[in-house]
């Protein structure tokens, strides 16, 4: 504080900084230089309304970007799987994605539940119906009571094109973008996705209508 | 270099402004009698370049913008009223597609000339992270302006790009939906890619000012690396920059326009030309030309390293492989600037450049079989470039001996001793 340049204050009203103490002795007993005074409490306690202030104001312009109730608002899809033939499959949109509805030959099915869980990439099931943490096995991916059904949301793991069915070293799913292989459990054998295919949340409302969300 | 100003104001209205703004004054220092070390090659003159391309693009876009629709039913249909009824909007629109190429190519020529001659280094340090903010600025604006034709490989590219923040552990997912506004890519996404390719251009011209104070506060390096010694070493910007930048962007107006009516497509891909499908990828997604060495990375890493997933590996090394440029002024240990003096940092650099050909070729190419394995070999140089080799060769490289300043080293070679190489320039003649 430059307290040589301050030469005209000769008022004491409202209390001087901290570096004119020596200047005014009506305050000098007051306080010493070392210790807080009103003034820095007063500037703390504003600045922190204003960062708080600034924070809440920034919100908006950043929450406005997320999506708005009517886009998160959950959508669940009827489809009719009566017509799909073993080895065929089928694909509807579900929430802006596309999902896969498999119906898998007795081969396929046979080359999926092969597989030593032990050797798999990603060994969990990614399964919305089933528990967290169930492992990658076929019997906790596929459909239950009918396990030539496997219903997966078509969007690789990696970086969210859509895999091409019937195609890959597995013969389930290939990713043309970054090549990544599933198997025909859709479960991720080669490439650089990281996770299984997700299944999502389904339920067989009669023998033949499934319903997807 | 910044120092007293030559400027003289003649007339009154000169005078008058000259006491309240010295506008005038600061276009003259910086424009007109700036010095320019007189040894500049033709490879100085692609920052004049780029700024006129910043120029075109801003031009170009805004007209464009003046009939495009950033919805996501409108956007394909507009594109293609724009190449069809719009007045003049073929030529617009192939200006801009083109000119962001253009953009890039002369980018890359101009940081490739900045590592070749040692640009980077003390005391322009700070010059070269400005550009390399540019450059990240310069590939955000042009992959979003990508994205707005809504064909499939805007749509696709969109995705692809966007998902790389799923990869960051637990706050990934939600920063991905924050950026896209949905749970896929849809008109949120398009709408707000729109808004921020109108900002950036202008972000751009900011950071490109920063870029040319700190270049002016420096001063320009030269193909010798050797300082600014005295005046002798330098010419006046205006006219012998001014011209100099003036044919050889007279060169590359060519070249451009070349593109532009003849081949306008060919930097661009077919599949762009069909309308944005969200339930089917192309058969072979590439990204435009300029971001194929960094998606060639980006697909390299296909292992995982201890705890980091083999997805998260390749966001990370594909950022990182940007990212390491900001360092590359300390990585590299040489004292000498320009490759000219360095017999094996000059072999290491062109080795570099064809490294990153090469990865920008494998980019092209299917992520399959043998590959991956080449660019996962190439990915590999291209740091170990800079991790290894650069700090390595400043300890290990004998320099030939430098010229003693700049006009020496041009007396050398056109004074007669008619050695192009410069190497001949002899300290020991002062």
């Amino acid at each position: 504080m430059g307290t040589a340049t301050i030469q005209s204050t000769g008022s004491t009203a409202g209390g001087a900084a901290r570096g004119d103490v020596g200047k005014e002795p009506a305050l000098a007993s007051t306080h010493t230089s070392d210790e807080p005074t009103r003034r820095d409490f007063l500037m703390l306690t504003t600045g922190a309304m204003g960062a708080v202030g600034a924070a809440a104001a920034l919100w908006p312009f950043i929450d406005q970007m997320n999506p708005d109730a009517s886009t998160r608002a959950l959508a669940s899809v009827e489809v009719d799987v009566g017509a799909i033939e073993p080895g065929q499959a089928i694909t509807v949109p579900w929430r802006g994605k596309p999902v896969f509805i498999r119906n898998r030959t007795p081969e396929e099915i046979e080359a999926a539940k092969q597989v030593p869980v032990a050797e798999l990439r990603d060994p969990v099931a990614r399964n919305d119906n089933g528990a967290a943490d169930a492992v990658a096995s076929d019997e906790n991916r596929a459909a239950p009571g009918k396990e030539n059904f496997l219903i997966l949301v078509g969007v690789c793991t990696h970086l969210g094109c859509i895999p091409l069915g019937q195609q890959g070293d597995f013969g389930g799913w290939f990713c043309p973008c970054h090549g990544s292989h599933y198997d025909t459990s859709g479960r991720i054998r080669k490439g650089p996705a990281p996770e299984n295919l997700l299944v999502p949340v389904y339920t067989f409302v009669s023998d033949t209508r499934l319903r997807i969300g | 270099m910044s120092g007293h100003s030559t400027y003289e104001p003649r007339t009154g209205v000169e005078k008058w402004i000259d006491t309240r703004m010295p506008i005038v004054r600061l276009l003259h220092d910086t424009g007109v009698s700036y010095p320019t070390p007189r040894n500049l090659n033709y490879f100085w003159t692609f920052g004049g370049i780029l700024t006129f391309m910043l120029v075109v693009q801003i031009l170009t876009g805004v007209v464009l913008a003046m009939h495009y629709a950033a919805d996501s039913k409108l956007a394909f249909e507009s594109v293609e009223a724009i190449m069809r009824d719009v007045n003049w909007g073929w030529l617009l629109r192939y200006l801009h597609a083109n000119g962001a190429s253009m953009f890039f190519i002369a980018v890359y020529i101009h940081i490739f000339r900045g590592l070749y001659y040692g640009s980077y280094k003390a005391p322009r340090e700070l010059l070269w992270i400005l550009g390399v903010i540019i450059l990240l600025l310069m590939m955000a604006t042009a992959f979003m302006g990508y994205v707005l034709p809504w064909g499939q490989m805007s749509f696709w590219g969109a995705t692809v790009i966007t998902n790389f923040f799923t990869a960051i552990p637990v706050i990934g997912q939600p920063i991905q939906t924050l950026l896209i506004g949905g749970f896929a890519v849809d008109d949120a996404t398009l709408n707000r890619f729109f808004s921020l390719h109108y900002l950036l251009p202008f972000m751009i011209f900011g950071v490109v000012i920063l870029h040319i104070w700190a270049l002016h506060v420096t001063g320009q390096n030269n193909p010798t690396g050797v300082d600014v010694k005295s005046t002798k070493d330098t010419v006046p910007f205006t006219p012998f920059a001014t011209m100099k930048d003036g044919l050889a962007l007279v060169w590359f107006l060519v070249f451009y326009l070349w593109f532009v009516f003849y081949q306008p497509n060919f930097l661009g891909h077919p599949d762009n030309y069909q309308v944005a499908n969200p339930l089917v990828t192309p058969a072979h997604i590439v990204p435009e030309w300029y971001f194929l060495p960094f998606y060639a990375i980006l697909r390299a890493i296909t292992f995982d390293i201890g705890p980091i997933n083999s997805k998260l590996g390749g966001v990370i090394a594909m950022f990182g492989s940007i990212a390491i440029l900001v360092f590359l002024p300390w990585l590299d240990t040489s004292k000498v600037r320009s490759a000219r003096y360095r017999p094996l940092y000059k072999i290491f650099f062109w080795v570099f450049a064809v490294v990153c050909v090469f990865l920008g070729w494998l980019g092209s190419r299917p992520a399959e079989g043998t590959y991956v394995a080449m660019a996962q070999a190439a990915t590999a140089y291209y740091f170990a470039h800079f991790l290894i080799v650069l700090p390595l060769l400043g300890f290990l490289e004998t320099p030939k001996p430098l010229p003693v300043s700049i006009l020496d080293d041009v007396l050398a070679k056109n004074g007669g001793h008619g050695h192009p190489a410069g190497a001949t320039a002899a300290p020991d003649k002062h």
